[in-house]
């Protein structure tokens, strides 16, 4: 197989528990703290820089600069807070974390705590999580017990604390500051920026927010050391990611690969190519707010870069794979659904436009979109574009924008058969059952 | 008040309210605490957190109302929660609603007269990889098909309870 799998962040399939404390310790585990209280705040961070980890939340930001950002001069607790909403439609990996290796995100937070000289860390978790949310306290309290938090960490003269929070079923929350506005039990409605929340996030103090692959990621780097973290990547992005791939393929699932992997390998030889042998029609490649490519833009490096080359974004690295016999339209009005529906409401553009956005589509697929509808689509969908406090308004306008560029065809066909082209059967992959809507014969 | 915390939910609010520098992150934990004791969210339960973290209830109310996961009204025993996002519905989630449908007597949002089931489409679960998802109450069943949904909603409705375990798939 041309495509290498690593197993640094992604421990499966070697017959441990790694939920288990003593497995973990056994492993090594928790030894990159004691390296990282040798190196001191300022090596840690360094490295961190050195190792170009960056964000996995879904906007690419190198961490190590983003640690820099919090005030010198403040006197205010600083607090890190773990970003686990994962809500992002295609998105499965930081469940993995939570659910089968708790430890290394919570060595991370230890790591991370120490060089940002914060004594409390919140992990934000969806509250759907509800076995994941149980599974990360477990852990956590197994630390206490075993001297790694609580008044020192592994006699270590740091005091920590680390926290479960859970989420109550907002997407939303998942956008950084709407998550702090959460953690201080409000309704999750995003901040204006700035003040950045470096400088004033949770509880009014410094405030650092990562991603729970992001910090993940940390204990490796300071155990390996930078040097062997970036030759897992590619320049200015080191070691290797969760990838989940999903939809119309014959084996769905999450992997690990080197950052670079290309998009169109992982999909045809790890997910064991699209269902059917079919052709593949639209592939998304870092979950729903990334702009969707055909299924002849797909060879392509999975990097910040390599994405973006394609007008697209590496986000998540949760793939979204579509064959033919697909109807276009109704995968962008699952997804219209599902931004309408979690709009915080708070700026107009956006309360206004994603439900209008699902309007129209449910017009188009129910055949009473009139002539010029498609435009219109495009035009409430640019509206909200750049205009909204969060970037839950470009999530929503992407999909939209780019599905009418690539398949605008397909958009107009509704029209003009007053109707969806693809009848009751609107979609391969699902199930033919008497009765039921059935799977599609098309393509 | 009539309404009174248990002891043992009591002390659960003593301790979360202990993780945070302000009482009031300590809301939507609580809030689940307190639906968890009385099932869902009424006003004079609202009153209650109000009190207990010494919020005002408009703050209370406020929060509660702007989270799906916070209820305001009854469920069913069996809380069917159908995932209807991209990649369940490429892997035939509207047939699982439509066999949920059928086998339940009621339309997504609805709660069957004897009281036990609600159904419900919901929004990206994060386990896409395993799709389709149903998540009933708390319990994540992956990969499921019309057939197994049917044998893990009659298995609810003989009162064997609730399924253990994530794999309710085939
Ligand atoms: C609407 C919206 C939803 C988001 N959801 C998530 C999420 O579920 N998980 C996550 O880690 N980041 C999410 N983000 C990104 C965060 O705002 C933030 O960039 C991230 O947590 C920073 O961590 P990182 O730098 O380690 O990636 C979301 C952003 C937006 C605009
Ligand atoms: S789309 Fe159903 S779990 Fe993600």
């Amino acid at each position: 197989m041309a495509v290498q799998t690593t197993n640094h962040l992604l421990r499966r399939g070697m017959g441990k528990d790694w939920r288990d404390l003593a497995t973990y310790r056994a492993a090594g585990g928790y030894q990159a703290v004691k390296k990282a209280h040798q190196m001191g705040p300022a090596a840690v961070i360094e490295e961190v820089k050195q190792g170009s980890v960056r964000g996995r939340g879904g906007a690419g930001f190198p961490a190590g600069i983003k640690w820099g950002f919090l005030p010198k001069d403040s006197d205010k607790p600083r607090y890190l807070v773990i970003n686990a909403d994962e809500g992002e439609p295609g998105t499965f990996k930081d469940t993995y974390f939570l659910k089968e290796d708790p430890h290394r995100l919570i060595e991370g937070c230890i790591i991370a705590c120490m060089a940002l000289n914060a004594h409390a860390c919140y992990i934000y978790i969806r509250g759907e999580f509800a076995e994941q949310i149980r599974t990360t306290w477990k852990a956590i309290r197994d630390c206490y017990a075993a001297g790694i938090l609580g008044r020192s960490v592994m006699g270590i003269p740091f005091a920590l604390d680390i926290y479960v929070h859970p989420g109550a079923g907002a997407y939303i929350c998942g956008e950084e500051t709407a998550l702090l506005e959460s953690l201080e039990g409000k309704p999750g409605r995003p901040r204006m920026k700035p003040p950045f929340p470096a400088v004033i996030g949770a509880f009014g103090s410094p405030t650092i927010i990562n991603n729970v692959e992001t910090i993940a990621a940390v204990p490796l780097v300071i155990e390996h050391g930078a040097a062997w973290w970036t030759a897992l990547g590619v320049d200015r992005d080191g070691g290797p990611r969760l990838v989940g791939v999903s939809g119309h393929v014959e084996r769905p699932g999450l992997f690990e690969v080197p950052t670079g992997t290309n998009l169109k390998d992982v999909i045809y030889e790890l997910a064991g190519g699209p269902l059917g042998g079919r052709a593949i029609k639209a592939v998304i490649p870092g979950g729903s707010s990334c702009k969707v490519l055909r299924g002849d833009e797909i060879d392509v490096p999975m990097t910040i870069d390599g994405l973006r080359a394609v007008g697209s974004m590496l986000g998540t690295c949760g793939i979204i794979v579509m064959v033919e016999g697909t109807c276009i339209v109704r995968a962008l009005q699952r997804l219209s659904h599902f931004y309408a529906h979690e709009s915080c409401g708070q700026c107009t553009p956006c309360r206004e436009g994603t439900g209008w956005l699902a309007r129209l589509v449910d017009q188009l697929e129910a055949g009473t979109a009139k002539q010029g509808d498609v435009d219109t689509l495009l035009d409430v969908a640019n509206e909200i574009d750049g205009n909204t406090i969060c970037a839950l308004g470009e999530a929503a306008a992407w999909p939209v924008q780019s599905y009418v560029a690539k398949f605008r065809d397909e958009f107009q066909a509704h029209i003009d058969h007053h109707g969806c082209p693809y009848g009751d059967h609107p979609t391969p992959g699902g199930f033919d059952v008497p009765g039921l809507p059935s799977v599609s014969p098309h393509a | 008040m009539a309404l009174a915390f248990s002891p043992e939910a009591d002390r659960e609010i003593t301790d979360i309210i202990g993780r945070y520098p302000e009482r009031a992150a300590a809301l939507i934990p609580v809030l689940f605490v307190a639906q968890d004791e009385f099932t869902y969210l009424s006003e004079e339960v609202l009153e209650l957190v109000a009190e207990r973290l010494d919020l005002p209830a408009a703050k209370v109310l406020n929060t509660a109302t702007f989270y799906t996961m916070l209820r305001k009204a009854p469920v069913g025993k069996h809380h069917v929660q159908v995932c209807r996002t991209l990649s369940c519905y490429l892997r035939g989630a509207d047939q699982l609603m439509a066999t949920a449908q059928r086998k339940l007597g009621i339309a997504p949002g609805e709660t069957t007269g004897d009281g036990r089931f609600t159904l419900e489409g919901v929004e990206c679960l994060a386990a896409c990889g395993t799709a389709p998802i149903v998540r009933i109450n708390d319990v994540y069943h992956e990969n499921v098909t019309p057939a197994s949904l049917e044998r893990l909603l009659d298995a609810l409705a003989s009162g064997k309870g609730e399924p253990v375990g994530g794999g309710g798939g085939d």
